[in-house]
């Protein structure tokens, strides 16, 4: 090849590297371009709501399309309580499939129930939604309710968490279906900060005549701990913004109440059922900011959740 | 009187057999989610339903604009989502080791990878439906190849951050421009891997509903037009299982079934696929 044809060639091919590189490198900008545009667009969609209402919004339980009164309390207790609901259930499951995964199960036992439990989070979660208002919530409501009723109902402090009519949709439910949602998600990241430990430090403890319990708890978990913990926020993320499922079974109604029997509203909910049928600006504008708060919410929450598991990344780095 | 070593071995044994249970527990909501679908699902999923669009109120007919929706959709959001995820992924992955991008990049796609889909649902409404005034499928898709971006670009990064990096040398060495190495040594090298995080996303969204809300919402009728507003499975059983309906209850239980079945399969299938991955390295 004569020398300035090669020098074509190398040129070509230069620029075709540089513009590959750059293609890329749009697309990667693309994702932070859809952060901003989700966040300008819904503050934007959320300016009459915010200006009608101001702080205003968050401490009203109104919610009232007639009057075009909205506050977001109800929705927002109802994401809260629904979600530590979920938390307090996956939390002790998720780490005892954890332990039983990593620690327990026969080696050929590990892979399919590995699996099994991943499919959990593969279930669509209208499908979570119908099962659990067709099939749960009357079995719930029929058999479980009336005694957790009967006797948590009456104990003092907690007595009011639980009283009202047992109708098997409400908080409560919505809660439990939320936590077989999560402990998939909360499950897996537990396993795999669980399997970074070292093995020497496991068999030193073991060595020491430790119990199976002690090195997961003495051992693993402390050394773990950051990641468990990013996990449990990992799976807090999932449980606020889930939609469906909770629509199904939450009840859907505008009223504060301090029993978890009673329905409620999540913000998720809220969205699912109205954003269609709102009319007028002030309506969809107060959704919207609802939408703005939810997103906020998760945003911080899985923020937390990375940074964690990043920490806990960079640590197993250096002393390993 | 328990004896200090008893006590410690009972400890250990009651919270071990927790454990044990914990696991069934798990196992149990499984069995009876599946069990629940196959007992409602199996008699309504008759050939109507492949057969027939979605009926008014109060009568029989099937999902064939649903699924035929539903299939659209999904394909035309993972044609969008994907080439932008793998080409994302890839720079993560290739170019990523400098400059303040990369890790940012990195850390906004985790999060938007567990955002909450109603919220992405709500954007596409804001800055499209409203802007051509009517929803449509297109809009739907759009929500859709949202969702799957973060998937893929995830798994593209991971998987290329396992080929062996003697083997992108060797490429360069035998004088092969970057683009070349990548595009047909690194990225052919982690087909199967990417393929998985491609299924995974396919999985991911044809579930979905939230996002389809408000942006493709249904259509009782057959619709080529993706231009219009769009039947989908999702959004259909979310109707049908709210309404008063028995036929419709009894649709809305084979059209769970249906995408159920198909999710799980597309699940068990992205991770054959990533074994295989796996154990060619």
């Amino acid at each position: 090849m004569p020398n300035s044809l090669r020098e074509a060639h190398h040129k070509h091919q230069n620029m075709l590297d540089i513009l590959f590189r750059n293609v890329t490198r749009l697309c990667a900008f693309a994702v932070l371009a859809l952060l901003i545009g989700i966040l300008v667009s819904l503050i934007f969609g959320s300016l009459p709501a915010i200006k009608a209402f101001g702080f205003k919004f968050f401490t009203s339980a109104e919610w009232n399309p007639v009057t075009d009164e909205f506050g977001a309390l109800v929705p927002i207790v109802g994401t809260l309580a629904t979600a530590t609901i979920a938390l307090l259930i996956a939390i002790p499951v998720s780490f005892g499939i954890a332990i039983f995964l990593t620690e327990l199960s026969p080696q050929w036992l590990r892979r399919p129930l590995g699996i099994a439990i991943e499919l959990l989070a593969g279930i669509p979660s209208i499908i979570y939604g119908m099962w659990g208002l067709f099939v749960f919530a009357p079995l719930f409501g029929d058999h479980v309710e009336p005694w957790i009723k009967s006797n948590l109902g009456t104990m003092p402090l907690i007595g009011p968490l639980f009283s009202g009519p047992p109708m098997g949709i409400g908080l409560l439910t919505a809660g439990i279906i939320l936590a077989i949602m999560v402990i998939p998600f909360i499950t897996a990241v537990m396993r795999d900060v669980f399997d970074v430990v070292p093995g020497l430090l496991k068999e030193s403890a073991y060595g020491l005549g430790a119990t199976t319990w002690e090195v997961m708890w003495d051992v693993v978990l402390p050394y773990t701990k950051i990641g468990v913990v990013g996990g449990i926020m990992l799976g807090l993320g999932r449980a606020l913004g889930e939609t469906m499922a909770v629509t199904f079974v939450i009840g859907n109604a505008h009223d504060l109440s301090a029993s978890l029997l009673m329905p409620g509203n999540s913000i998720s909910s809220s969205l699912a059922n109205e954003f269609t049928e709102a009319v007028g600006e002030l309506y969809t504008s107060s959704l919207i900011e609802l939408g703005l708060i939810l997103f906020f919410i998760t945003f911080v929450v899985l923020s937390l959740a990375r940074y964690m598991l990043f920490k806990l990344s960079q640590r197993e780095g250096h002393t390993a | 009187m328990f004896t200090l070593y008893k006590r410690r071995r009972l400890k250990n044994a009651i919270a071990l057999s927790i454990s044990v249970f914990t696991m069934l527990f798990g196992l149990f909501w499984l069995g009876w989610i599946l069990f629940t679908l196959l007992e409602y699902g199996l008699p309504g999923l008759t050939a109507a339903v492949f057969t027939q669009n979605t009926p008014p109120p109060g009568s029989s007919g099937g999902l064939l604009n649903a699924i035929a929706g539903s299939l659209a959709m999904t394909l035309v959001g993972t044609l969008i989502g994907t080439p932008i995820g793998i080409l994302a992924g890839t720079y993560l992955a290739e170019f990523g080791q400098r400059g303040w991008l990369a890790p940012v990049t990195r850390f906004i796609n985790d999060v938007l990878l567990s955002a909450p889909s109603i919220v992405i649902g709500m954007f596409v409404y804001t800055v499209y439906v409203v802007k051509i005034g009517h929803f449509s499928g297109w809009a739907g898709s759009l929500a859709l190849s949202i969702l799957v971006i973060p998937v893929v670009i995830r798994t593209t990064e991971n998987m290329l951050r396992l080929v062996p990096n003697t083997l992108r040398e060797a490429a360069a060495a035998l004088g092969a421009p970057q683009w070349k190495v990548i595009s047909s040594v690194t990225l052919r090298a982690s087909r199967a891997g990417i393929l998985t995080g491609i299924l995974l996303a396919v999985a991911r969204i044809s579930g979905e509903t939230a996002p389809l809300l408000f942006t493709a919402l249904n259509n009782q009728f057959w619709s080529n037009n993706m231009n219009q507003p769009m039947a989908n499975l999702p959004v259909v059983i979310f109707q049908f299982a709210m309404s008063p309906y028995d036929d419709w209850h009894s649709l809305a239980w084979a059209g769970a079934l249906l995408i159920t079945f198909s999710v799980l399969s597309l699940n068990i299938l992205a991770r054959v696929l990533f074994r295989q991955q796996a154990t060619t390295h």
